[in-house]
């Protein structure tokens, strides 16, 4: 119970040239067929254990919802088979079915019989089920008056109140207060130890490093990886930043490198930045990524640990005096921390042109879990408190990882991780 | 796969069951006479044929005296016209209004017709249920003949269902279809012999409006609440085989489209 075999599925939707070709393929068959075919979902081939935990993760239009869709049984697949052992709960959208009109706990026997609960049975688990929901009198009121965030409690408290063989999660849990999903993800997490294989589909990295044992990467309508969560997150990391190449066997590759190779010099390519950034004959920034501690190369990192920035530029003229920077932006664009090798006190050291110069910032990540960007600088002859006499590059947001939370840590909140010391007495 | 079908249906029951309740409610949830507007819309069009066509035109059925004669006449077409619009119209928006429940949950397909007819018979069942007490307190009820509506009836609700399905699936496909069979249907009214007698068309014209499934049908109904006589049975030969037929296509088109309709949705 509660295995998941996708074997050879793909999905393509019809597309008429025109409003009349469908009635003209429909009304003279014999004529042959008027449709492209349009696939968004090509050779996906997986299987799914009982009581795995998977992510599925991959841009808008990788084709997520549409592979959700298919495992779930509302939508057909074009080729292939799909097998599933088990009752199968989906929260794909929740709050679907809801009646305005109708009171929260007539909704909640509406719901529960679309789930294929009987009356009795809704009825029963009626109790657990407004507890979890925390909707207090409201239940009896219309649920026009509710609020998104309660109606999306009532309907994921109403959606697993039976623990299923099979639960899929899209992002339907981005809704809610924090301490809603912190409990939502206490279920979840109840499940998957009880044995429910779980598939959910996020876009947030801690969330899937948290909860998964397994993650599939999607891109373009094809399974690009399938394994550990932190390699297929780098993955994806890396084809938001717009830099992953086409062919998948380099995908491979990519996540199977361990010890991050220093790249050869011929093979440096400029890296550019986005809108408002600073390029110059002078220099060009060659690589911008983040080691972790056993100097891999990652763009999930786990809190509070030691990582290494690897900014490297290739000098395209000799200059006496040269410094790198670096700025780390979270997704508010808040400067949490900038720096420079001239504010760090690297005394001046002259560097010849052709020469790759590279600096290595190795930074304790006491971070919030998040996602962050970094903008790399380059300048030179540094004087005062931090100005320059020449800035030679400047690039925002070329690089972007994410924190994802330290199982060790302490429970905290905020921006940074001030790593407290605790010394307790009495007198 | 037939079983498997209804086997659907029966786990599906509580939903199927509920969303007919609930449909019901929903419909006179916000009003103050609440269910009695069920009854107030059919009595309403009764009263204005009644008033124009007996009264200011001085029309009468004929060969028939009684003063509530054309009343019964009339509630015996409209009432029963009323099932079959309502079936068919909400039958054939039944999926495009359900795209999104279709899209996000997997529930048995078949059950969205199922509470489509359920609900238009609940309805029917107020209205014509007062309309044989009336008939009762009248002293007008026809006794036994009366029990042949029933299978006038069935084969209705069958003629009704088999168009819906049909309608409901191609409306997904041709958005035409709706529009197309939202003025038909008002064309369709008026070449029944619901409002007016069947003898005032002239008698050439009488064989081609016998085609019109719906004339058999209605005209047997009035000839049970009317004239206290049997449905003449070989004229409800050609609907029943009809509505066989549409029913069977209604399946066909639905065990091959069901799949495409939700990607059209």
């Amino acid at each position: 119970m509660g295995s998941i075999t996708v074997r050879q599925v793909g999905k393509a939707y019809k597309q008429y040239p025109t409003r009349w070709s469908r009635l003209a393929e429909w009304a003279l068959p014999m004529l042959g067929n008027r449709h492209s075919l349009k696939w968004v979902l090509r050779d996906i081939d997986f299987h799914i254990e009982a009581g795995e935990a998977v992510g599925l993760i991959g841009v808008n239009g990788a084709g997520k919802s549409t592979l959700l869709k298919l495992i779930t049984g509302t939508s057909q697949p074009t080729t292939g088979v799909i097998t599933t052992h088990g009752r199968v709960a989906a929260l794909l959208e929740l709050g679907m079915g809801f009646h305005p009109d109708f009171t929260g706990r007539q909704n909640v026997l509406i719901a529960g019989q679309l789930l294929g609960l009987s009356l009795e049975e809704v009825t029963a688990l009626m109790p657990e089920i407004l507890d979890f929901a925390e909707i207090g009198e409201y239940i009896d009121q219309q649920v026009r008056v509710y609020s998104s965030g309660m109606q999306m409690r009532l309907a994921f408290s109403v959606a697993t109140c039976v623990r299923p063989d099979i639960l899929i999660v899209d992002e339907a849990l981005a809704v809610g207060d924090v301490f809603f999903q912190q409990k939502c993800f206490g279920r979840i997490e109840s499940f998957t130890k009880a044995g429910t294989t779980l598939l959910f589909v996020s876009h947030s990295a801690g969330t899937v490093l948290n909860i998964c044992n397994r993650c599939i990467f999607l891109r373009n309508g094809a399974v690009a990886f399938d394994g550990a969560p932190a390699d297929a997150l780098d993955l994806y990391q890396a084809e938001l930043l717009g830099r992953l190449d086409q062919a998948p066997d380099q995908l491979q590759v990519r996540a199977a490198t361990a010890v991050a190779p220093v790249p050869a010099k011929d093979d440096l390519v400029a890296i550019t930045g986005k809108t408002g950034s600073i390029t110059t004959p002078s220099v060009d920034c060659v690589l911008v990524r983040m080691l972790d501690a056993h100097g891999n190369e990652r763009t999930t990192l786990i809190a509070d640990q030691p990582a290494t920035l690897q900014i490297e530029y290739l000098l395209h003229e000799s200059l006496r005096d040269p410094h790198v920077g670096f700025k780390i932006r979270n997704r508010y664009g808040v400067v949490l921390f900038e720096t420079n090798s001239y504010c760090m006190g690297q005394p001046s050291r002259p560097v010849a042109a052709g020469t790759v110069l590279t600096a290595n910032f190795t930074v304790p990540l006491v971070l919030v879990p998040d996602e962050y960007t970094i903008t790399v600088g380059f300048s030179d002859g540094g004087y005062g408190e931090g100005s320059f006499e020449r800035v030679l590059n400047y690039m925002h947001e070329v690089h972007c990882f994410v924190i994802a939370r330290n199982p060790e840590a302490i429970t905290w909140s905020g921006l940074v991780n001030l790593q407290p010391q605790l010394q307790l007495s009495t007198r | 796969m037939g079983g498997a079908l209804l086997r659907a249906i029966w786990n599906y029951r509580g939903f199927i069951l509920g969303s007919v309740r609930r449909e019901f409610q929903s419909k006179y949830r916000n009003t103050m006479l609440g269910a009695s507007w069920a009854v107030l819309s059919p009595l309403a069009l009764v009263l204005v044929y009644t008033l124009i066509f007996s009264q200011v035109m001085h029309s009468r059925l004929p060969g028939v005296t009684s003063p509530y004669a054309y009343s019964i006449y009339l509630c015996a077409g409209v009432l029963t016209w009323g099932l079959f619009a309502e079936i068919t119209t909400r039958g054939q928006v039944m999926f495009l209004e359900n795209g999104n429940l279709l899209k996000k949950i997997s529930f048995p397909r078949i059950s969205l017709p199922i509470i489509v007819v359920a609900n238009a018979l609940v309805n029917f069942a107020i209205v014509f249920s007062l309309f044989i007490a009336f008939l009762l307190i009248t002293g007008q009820f026809v006794g036994l003949p009366f029990l042949g509506i029933v299978p006038v009836l069935a084969i209705q609700i069958l003629l009704s269902i088999g168009l819906a399905l049909v309608l409901g699936i191609l409306n997904v496909f041709f958005r035409d279809v709706g529009q197309f069979f939202n003025i038909a249907i008002q064309f369709w009214f008026w070449l029944t012999p619901v409002v007016y007698p069947f003898s005032i068309i002239p008698a050439t014209l009488q064989p081609w409006l016998l085609w019109n499934p719906m004339t058999p049908l209605i005209q047997s109904y009035q000839r049970v609440l009317v004239d206290g006589q049997w449905p003449h049975w070989p004229q409800l030969v050609w609907p029943l085989v009809l509505a066989l037929l549409l029913c069977v296509l209604g399946l066909k088109l639905f065990r091959k489209r069901a799949n495409e309709m939700v990607d059209e949705l």
